[in-house]
């Protein structure tokens, strides 16, 4: 069984509370079509245990399949920095469909952050390692597609439809 | 399940094409750790399959100085179509004749269904299997199994 070698600490995106019952890490992509797809399921299950599930996104981007993955995860990184990571997240899934710079520069401008700095950031690379670090833990962690769930630290090798998280997620909590 | 060579066992050699003109030995990749992939198939209809995903895994493979091989029952021109689709910066060896010839020497072929186990093998420099894995053929194993091994041969 795949375990998450990388512990969730202070530098992860959380959503919830770190003494949340149970937590939830996916490695996502955002350029995956699947991981598009989970994203609305991962809402619905933050909304359905609230309080009870913390809920942490890593980078795991397929750059050789998906061109824009890595450039969409810098900019998450890039608002993650001036505390609007949750809100680039979202908006980068929910515009999923049309991913590029043009899309990356309207959002940040759409949060109130320099469309120009994120630009130098991404032309700079000053992310990048971020990203890179993420890829490599869940490398580490047996990630095997995107996206990979861990539910409090086990790598969930199921699907990930509402249904069959919800019940492993209730697994987890001993219910 | 598959009986694969286990730790200890010397690696067989092996000589397949890897493009329609060209050929690869086992052989010839001696001194560097070497990792055989056996795999199914070509053309698993998800992202980051298990090939798409050691293709961005494997800056951290050559951190070790490991050369990567994966090895299925597809031909040569189904494979350079695949390796191209999916942008494969590895050869993809081709078991294909006589068909899965090699998977059966290290015990990983499955014959019921006429495919190769998704078996995983680390060799060290010595031409020396160092670890294994085979993971039940619906389930891509992912790489943690094979950075460890890789991890842990001596230096």
């Amino acid at each position: 069984m795949s375990k998450l070698s990388i512990a969730i600490s202070a530098e992860d995106h959380m959503q919830g509370d770190t003494a949340a019952e149970c937590s939830l890490v996916e490695y996502g992509d955002y350029e995956c079509p699947h991981c598009g797809r989970a994203y609305p399921i991962v809402k619905r299950l933050q909304k359905y245990f609230a309080r009870r599930l913390s809920f942490v996104f890593r980078n795991f981007p397929l750059s050789q399949i998906h061109p824009w993955a890595e450039p969409a995860a810098e900019a998450a990184e890039f608002a993650g920095t001036h505390g609007k990571f949750w809100e680039m997240h979202d908006m980068l899934f929910e515009n999923q469909e049309s991913l590029g710079d043009t899309l990356f520069w309207e959002l940040a401008d759409r949060i109130d952050l320099s469309p120009l700095q994120l630009k130098t950031a991404v032309a700079e690379k000053t992310y990048s390692a971020r990203v890179r670090a993420d890829f490599a833990g869940g490398a580490r962690s047996g990630v095997n597609g995107t996206p990979t769930f861990f539910i409090n630290g086990q790598r969930h090798n199921g699907s990930f439809d509402y249904d069959i998280l919800r019940d492993a997620i209730e697994r987890a909590m001993g219910l | 399940m598959a009986n694969i060579l286990s730790a200890g066992t010397p690696a067989p050699d092996f000589s397949l094409h890897v493009t329609p003109d060209q050929k690869l030995s086992l052989s010839e990749l001696r001194g560097k750790p070497v990792i055989l992939a056996f795999y199914p198939a070509d053309w698993s209809p998800v992202c980051g399959d298990q090939m798409a995903l050691y293709n961005e895994i494997l800056p951290e493979f050559q951190k070790y100085g490991a050369e990567l091989v994966g090895i299925s029952v597809d031909g040569v021109w189904c494979h350079a179509a695949f390796a191209k689709d999916r942008h494969l910066h590895f050869p993809l060896a081709s078991d294909f004749e006589p068909k899965g010839e090699i998977a059966k020497s290290y015990g990983a072929y499955r014959a019921e269904n006429g495919v190769t186990e998704r078996a995983l093998f680390v060799i060290d420099r010595n031409g020396v299997i160092a670890w294994s894995y085979c993971s039940p053929i619906a389930i891509n194993p992912g790489a943690e199994g094979i950075l460890e091994a890789l991890e842990a041969l001596p230096k």
